[in-house]
């Protein structure tokens, strides 16, 4: 018997029954693409042609044509790596710690913030690829393959190297998940299908489900497991990616906090991401009865907390600098702060510490247009911080005639938005094609957890 | 509805009163025992301080260490229990209503623990030239003197006893004045049912946990991070946390057992111990995380002002067995221990790993304080023992005091259906 507390909202509003979830999911698979699908595709695929652009002059040219110089040698690609990584962490934490969790309102988000996690995290994986200058060769250079061309091995000791195996398991258990997950909604799109070629693509596509009981104690079974192997996946990401900077000597990036601070702060910007993109979904599909105001509130909270454990962690790291009494650690504090870069110091701190403190007034968090606006302010906040963090750590070296500026040029701009226009025409993709609702979980719980016609 | 009330009987108390008395005698046998016994540490720590002109080694030092260690490790199981309470609430948690008085039970410690705190810093400062904390010693201040050490002395903005009292003291206002909150709270709704009183503690758990959030880690800088004084380390407030929390999880599923088995808590199955033991278990790997970020981060980076912390404990006689036991007891032991869902779902195997928790992080306290107060004089003996048995069985008389006087059930909690049909 499951009983449901009466101080629970409701997580599927409107009277829906289970018919209704599949007509009202099931439509946007099966009908034309709409016009404004169309105009947001095509802007998508805008921005992928002019970032193309600046993406095939930086491989032609080589990374000359980025703004870096010798102090700098990290600055834009590795920003957008680790902010492109962070987003993509929201969705398996959804799909796995709130599993484990038993949230069951994650039901109505985990699919489509799962398949933005998987786009994010190859979006993120083009930057090191990118600034390897020889993309051809990067797949050769961090798998520890005994070397034919020479005695080398990767360097092991290197958190570079840890990256690659970190980010690459954490891609295919995503994309497993998001799949396994995806197997009985195409089952269900199979059984609908009215023409041939949709038969037969969603038909190839469920591996042929047939939703005995025993398939779906399987399911439930692999998803707990997956469930338990992503947690610690989630996690170890971006410690790993945190591990880049902090396993160094360099004032502002050797710190001990960076591993879990770097992974809330992963998680407060994937969330943010997750709201921007399904804020616009339920709009423009009409799911305001699956993604409702609380599980925007739910999101909103999440974004409170792990905002704050970011928060926490920079005034940490600003006492600890000082309390430290390493002048080096202090000046490098201090030159975030006051320093030539103080402006993004202080859209890092506003975007980031002050802005979501709003989300604890009930009147803001559940608010569209309040959400909407911070979600995207928080990413530009954490896009931000990871510039902080680089630049304004390196662009001071020890010996003050090296001292230098990073200016992006137009290239390094135009492969940013080469990721977005590759993340976007990923994503309307998915929105189009693929359920955009994990429909067969929400379906079960509708009966202890949605609101009854009347 | 379900209404129950522990009784503290007599054999209870009788077994934790012998627990107590146990605790002194160990004591008074290892006290005696470091004046005449046969270690002479004493006498060569004597000597030795002859030369090098340091103050001698003396047991009532080693006393005065390992009551702040008993200090911070039962104050830190008290708060968690506060902590623990107000997250159910904020995370609407629904399993655990029916457990609920245990963890807010643990917060009665808080008053007796502010009390402790306040008189063993008191007195293990001010009684003698020896501090418990370094940075106290004041001729390290003077820059004329032979001691000045500029490091210490750039942190005297923060390091000074004035601000730190105030420090301790504002601390302990907050958290006795939250669990006072909360009690009220849960005990009117209790009398008055409804769902308000759930909304309310809701509000004030999350207000809680905002000062929590803060106050834990400066708890921690001050008690312990600052004992190395030129030490220094920006996760080591959530280190201590860790190792806070996970120790008052253990706690909370132990007294759970205990209940369970005298008959109360009918509310409770397998499924509840399953949770508790779920969460013993990840928390025993994130402690386990925020340690090795600790350390290998200093390790990898191999810098000499902070790699000395390891140093000290990895590669020194008196403690190498106690860092790398640290690891395997609050490591190896838990995650191996409770893999299987059916370990986590019989309490044997569940009590096992709660003491081997619980006392692991006592093991962990020790090896943060000890280093940097009693030096290469710190053992592990008959004191230690006996002082951690003492404020153990202290504790409990005041948990379970505590515990009786209230209904063990929150009998109008809006979770407690979901609670009692709870099912994984």
């Amino acid at each position: 018997m499951q009983v449901t507390s009466t101080v629970r909202n409701p997580l599927v509003t409107g009277g829906k029954t289970i018919h209704d979830i599949t007509e009202d999911v099931c439509r946007q698979v099966e009908g034309k693409p709409t016009k404004s699908w169309m105009l947001v595709l095509s802007m998508a695929l805008g921005a992928l042609t002019i970032g193309g652009y600046a993406l095939a002059m930086t491989l032609w040219e080589g990374i000359g044509m980025w703004g870096l110089n010798k102090t700098v040698g990290w600055a834009w690609d590795i920003t957008n790596f680790v902010w492109w990584v962070g987003i993509g962490h929201a969705g398996t934490l959804i799909s796995a710690i709130l599993l484990l969790f038993r949230q069951k309102w994650r039901t109505s988000i985990n699919r489509a913030a799962e398949a933005m996690t998987i786009f994010a995290v190859i979006c993120a994986l083009l930057f090191p690829v990118i600034h390897t200058g020889r993309p051809w060769l990067t797949l050769y250079w961090p798998i520890p393959l005994p070397n034919a061309f020479g005695s080398l091995w990767v360097n092991f000791h290197s958190p570079l190297v840890w990256d690659f195996f970190a980010i690459s398991t954490y891609f295919t258990v995503s994309l497993v998940f998001w799949y396994i997950g995806l197997i009985p909604d195409f089952a269900t799109i199979r059984d609908r299908a009215t023409n041939k070629i949709s038969k037969a693509v969603y038909g190839a596509l469920s591996f042929g489900w047939d939703g005995a009981a025993k398939t779906w104690s399987r399911y439930e079974s692999v998803s707990l497991i997956l469930a338990g192997l992503a947690t610690p996946l989630v996690l170890s990401v971006h410690t790993i990616v945190s591990m880049d900077f902090a396993t160094s000597v360099i004032p502002g990036w050797h710190t001990t906090i960076f591993p879990p601070y770097f992974v809330a702060g992963a998680i407060f910007s994937g969330f943010a991401m997750v709201l921007t993109l399904m804020i616009i979904t339920r709009k423009v599909y009409k799911l305001e009865d699956y993604i409702t105001i609380s599980h925007i509130e739910m999101m909103n909270i999440i974004i409170i907390v792990t905002g704050s454990i970011v928060g926490v962690a920079y005034l940490t790291e600003l006492f600890i600098a000082w309390y430290s009494g390493v002048e080096y650690e202090q000046y490098a504090f201090l030159n975030r702060a006051t320093g030539p870069y103080w402006w993004s110091y202080a859209i890092m701190m506003t975007c980031n510490v002050v802005s979501p403190q709003l989300f604890w007034f009930k009147k803001i968090r559940t608010n569209i247009v309040a959400t909407f606006i911070l979600s995207i302010v928080v990413n530009i906040g954490m896009w931000f911080e990871r510039f902080v963090i680089i630049v304004t750590s390196l662009h001071r070296d020890y010996v003050p005639s090296s001292w230098a500026m990073f200016h992006p040029t137009l290239y390094d701009m135009g492969v940013y938005l080469f990721s977005f226009g590759l993340f976007f025409t990923l994503f309307l993709l998915f929105a189009k094609f693929f359920p955009v609702i994990n429909m067969a979980e929400v379906k079960s719980i509708l009966k202890s957890s949605s609101e009854k016609r009347n | 509805m379900i209404e129950e009330k522990f009784d503290f009987s007599a054999p209870i108390k009788k077994k934790i009163l012998q627990m107590g008395i146990a605790g002194v005698v160990l004591l008074i046998i290892g006290i005696i025992l470091a004046n005449f016994g046969g270690h002479g540490h004493a006498h060569e720590a004597h000597e030795a301080a002859h030369e090098g002109g340091h103050h001698a080694f003396h047991w009532i030092q080693r006393l005065w260490v390992d009551l702040w260690i008993n200090n911070v490790f039962f104050m830190g199981i008290a708060i968690i229990g506060v902590f623990f309470f107000a997250i159910q609430y904020v995370a609407q948690a629904g399993w655990s209503a029916g457990i609920l008085r245990i963890p807010l039970a643990l917060g009665n410690w808080l008053p007796i623990a502010a009390i402790l705190m306040l008189l063993v810093f008191g007195l293990a400062n001010f009684t003698s030239e020896w501090h418990l904390f370094h940075w106290m010693d004041k001729s390290l201040y003077d820059i004329d003197g032979p001691n000045y050490d500029a490091i210490i002395a750039g942190k005297a903005a923060y390091l000074n006893t004035p601000f730190f009292m105030v420090r301790m003291i504002t601390y302990f206002v907050i958290w006795v004045g939250f669990f006072f909150l909360l009690k009220k709270k849960a005990l009117a709704e209790d009398i008055q049912g409804g769902n308000s009183f759930w909304y309310k503690k809701v509000r004030l758990s999350a207000i809680f946990i905002i000062l929590f959030a803060i106050t834990s880690s400066t708890s921690a800088w001050d008690w312990i991070l600052s004992i190395d004084t030129h030490w220094f380390s920006t996760i080591f407030g959530w280190y201590i946390f860790a190792s806070w929390f996970v120790t008052g999880l253990a706690t909370i599923t132990l007294i759970v057992i205990f209940l369970k088995k005298n008959g109360y808590l009918s509310i409770v199955n397998s499924n509840h111990l399953h949770d508790l033991g779920k969460f013993v278990f990840a928390f025993s790997i994130f402690w386990t995380y925020t340690w090795f970020s600790q350390f290998m981060l200093i390790y990898y980076s191999n810098i000499p002002e902070e790699g000395i912390y390891f140093v000290e404990r990895m590669r020194s006689d008196p403690y190498m067995l106690v860092f790398f036991g640290n690891l395997i007891i609050n490591f190896f032991l838990p995650f191996l221990l409770l893999m299987t869902r059916d370990a986590k779902r019989h309490t044997q195997f569940l009590q096992i790993v709660c003491v081997l928790v619980i006392f692991g992080h006592w093991i962990d306290f020790y090896l943060m304080i000890t280093p940097g107060t009693l030096k290469e004089n710190g053992t592990l003996g008959l004191i230690e023992l006996g002082t951690a048995l003492v404020y153990a069985s202290a504790f409990l008389v005041v948990v379970f005091n505590g515990l009786s006087k209230i209904p063990l059930i929150a009998k109008n909690h809006p979770m407690l259906e979901e609670s009692k049909h709870h099912h994984i």
